[in-house]
């Protein structure tokens, strides 16, 4: 097999996954009646390629001292995060269907406690890209070689938090840190340039002494290729501004502010189901059923 | 059945008509028009709001700024985030400043319920109660929501308001008088006294009809102001029912308890119990089952109030 059949076959099977986890995910946050299914779907893309093709993980041994860690700092997308780490065998695919439900595991924000893979419990915004600083300088400090990833939204980046990070990454010359910005241009209420404009970011995060990439956060190949490059100069930590879509693989979710965190009724359901399923020949999976709350 | 109200509505009914009154009313939000409740204001007055995105530690300098520009800034967000977040914004640049500004903490307590503890806000009494210069008011229904941000309005410097989303009945009359700093008197009694504010009232009055079923009378404070406390009726309370149980929807340490036991151990020491979320953080469940977990309901204050007092009849 050659080179670019290899590399047809391993964004072919990444898709199929990718459309599992959307999948999943709307089922999960359909019976729970909470959920971000738009940054959810805005970042699948990146999360699926992390833990299928980059990160150099073990499920079975989660906290080896060399292990390459992520960190979503956009801790509302729970629901991809804990689907992309079931699906990788962090924990059994059946705990899935606990999300929210009382005492489970799989809490609305992820928590490191509780499930294995989850490196800081995030869900004040903000708070990833510090920890991913220390985590990345610790790796110089102990000479274990790891590289840290760490996924914020856009909206997110309004928090000052993360502008101290990112002085201190350039300043610590953290090479080993990537951060992965979910540019879907929408925050919970608006649009990002409406409520507290972000443009032009890569110029931001490029004075503040990163090497800055911009790519299509959906398209496989670019994916795939911009992971391979990092790091992309010696001595500078690296930023990816992901041009994505909030509510990406359903039409009517996509771009949509309102599907931040709506969570579908029957027929959105019904309908997103069948679009999702129809991408790539992807064959829904059976979640263990519970019961569905009416009303909430 | 009992009608419910999320407070938030009254808080943005009374917000909106004073905002037509006083042109010096703002309000300042973090990505949080929404959650705030606060679409009709922005339609009404788009130019009297000020979003300043999701960054919640401007939000309160630029309140502190708007107030020094004699302006009468509401800072409207999510109650973990504004007081957790903003803390040192809050005790610099509102109380220690002495700046007019209004913290609005929305969806307080645990009513983020499955989106677990970053978003429960069960400290936020305990950090502001320990600044100085700053009042407090979690108020227990629409009817004091509604008088609460009035007050706030109108009396000049530093107020927090705690503002819950999970719905609750009306507990006062109608002719009902919020006072900042005094506590509402909602049900007579000399064998006990059960102190409550905001979402646990209603719950209180609950506990306090199955005790007076087993022949004790419990007197029912609705302590609406945590900060200034109202000493004397907590005083006349352990002098004239001789036990105490106070109840909040917050950990048990700092809180509305932990100020009334700060009284009550000072000048009339009597058996208390502390109802609240104790040193944990939350498992995952609903606003309302957790409620139920921690025993923040009518069987868990009745349970509280029968280990203090034994029935007479
Ligand atoms: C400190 C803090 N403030 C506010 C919130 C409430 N909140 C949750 S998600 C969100 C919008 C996030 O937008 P963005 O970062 O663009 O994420 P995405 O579009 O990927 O969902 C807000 C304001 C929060 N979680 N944390
Ligand atoms: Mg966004």
């Amino acid at each position: 097999m050659n080179k670019n059949d290899e590399n047809t076959e391993k964004i072919a099977r990444l898709r199929q996954i990718a459309t599992n986890v959307r999948l999943r995910d709307m089922e999960m946050i359909y019976q729970a009646r909470l959920g971000h299914i738009g940054g959810d779907f805005s970042a699948t893309d990146i999360l699926v390629t992390l833990y299928f093709e980059v990160l150099k993980i073990d499920p079975k041994n989660p906290t080896a001292p060399d292990r390459d860690r992520f960190i979503l700092s956009k801790g509302h997308c729970a629901g991809a995060l804990y689907t992309t780490l079931a699906f990788a065998g962090f924990f059994p695919e059946s705990e899935l269907a606990t999300f929210a439900q009382p005492l489970s595991n799989l809490n609305g924000h992820p928590n490191r406690n509780k499930v294995p893979g989850v490196e800081t419990n995030t869900g004040p915004l903000g708070h990833g890209l510090p920890v991913a600083v220390g985590t990345a300088l610790a790796s110089q400090l102990t000479g274990l070689n790891y590289r840290v990833f760490v996924i914020t939204g856009d909206g997110e980046l309004q928090e000052g938090s993360n502008w101290e990070a990112a002085m201190s990454a350039s300043h610590y010359k953290l090479d080993n840190l990537t951060v992965i910005v979910d540019r879907n241009r929408l925050q919970q209420g608006a649009g990002t340039e409406q409520t507290n404009g972000l443009d032009p970011l890569d110029e931001k995060w490029r004075a503040f002494g990163w090497s800055v990439r911009e790519i299509d956060g959906h398209d496989y190949n670019t994916l795939l290729d911009i992971f391979a490059q990092v790091p992309f100069e010696p001595g500078k930590p690296n930023c990816i501004i992901a041009n994505t879509h909030k509510g990406q693989g359903v039409s009517f979710m996509q771009d949509n502010v309102a599907w931040h965190h709506k969570v579908p009724n029957a027929a959105e359901y019904a309908a997103a189901l069948k679009e999702l399923s129809a991408q790539n020949g992807a064959t829904p999976l059976e979640l263990p059923k519970i019961e569905v709350k009416v009303g909430v | 059945m009992t009608q419910l109200f999320d407070c938030r509505d009254a808080f943005n009914e009374k917000l909106l008509e004073l905002a037509h009154l006083d042109t010096r009313i703002v309000t300042v939000v973090n990505d949080s028009v929404g959650s705030s409740k606060l679409t009709q204001f922005r339609a009404e007055f788009a130019n009297r709001l000020i979003n300043v995105g999701i960054a919640e530690q401007n939000m309160v300098g630029v309140g502190a700024g708007l107030a020094n520009g004699g302006l009468i800034p509401f800072v409207c967000g999510a109650s973990p985030f504004l007081t957790g977040r903003a803390l040192e914004q809050i005790k610099a640049d509102v109380a220690y400043s002495n700046t007019n500004v209004k913290l609005c903490g929305m969806s307080s307590g645990m009513a983020y319920g499955e989106l677990g503890p970053t978003h429960h806000s069960i400290e936020d009494l305990a950090w502001l109660r320990a600044i100085a210069n700053m009042t407090i008011i979690v108020p227990a229904d629409p009817v004091e929501t509604s008088q609460a941000v009035a007050a706030a309005a109108s009396i000049t410097g530093p107020m927090f308001l705690r503002i819950s989303r999970v719905g609750v009945p009306v507990v006062h009359p109608a002719d009902y008088k919020f006072e900042i700093g005094k506590a509402a008197r909602l049900r007579e009694g000399r064998d006990i006294t059960l102190i409550a504010n905001g979402v646990l009232v209603h719950k209180a009055l609950e506990a306090a009809e199955q005790l007076a079923s087993e022949g004790i009378e419990a007197r029912v404070l609705n302590m609406a102001t945590v900060k200034p406390l109202d000493e004397e009726a907590v005083l006349a309370a352990a002098a004239e029912t001789g036990a105490i149980v106070t109840v909040e929807e917050h950990t048990i340490y700092g809180g509305l308890g932990s100020a009334v036991a700060e009284v009550v151990v000072t000048h009339q020491p009597v058996p208390m119990r502390i109802l609240g979320v104790p040193g944990v953080f939350a498992p995952t469940g609903s606003a309302e089952w957790l409620l139920d977990h921690f025993g923040l309901n009518a069987a868990g204050i009745y349970n509280a109030a029968r280990e203090l007092v034994k029935p007479t009849k």
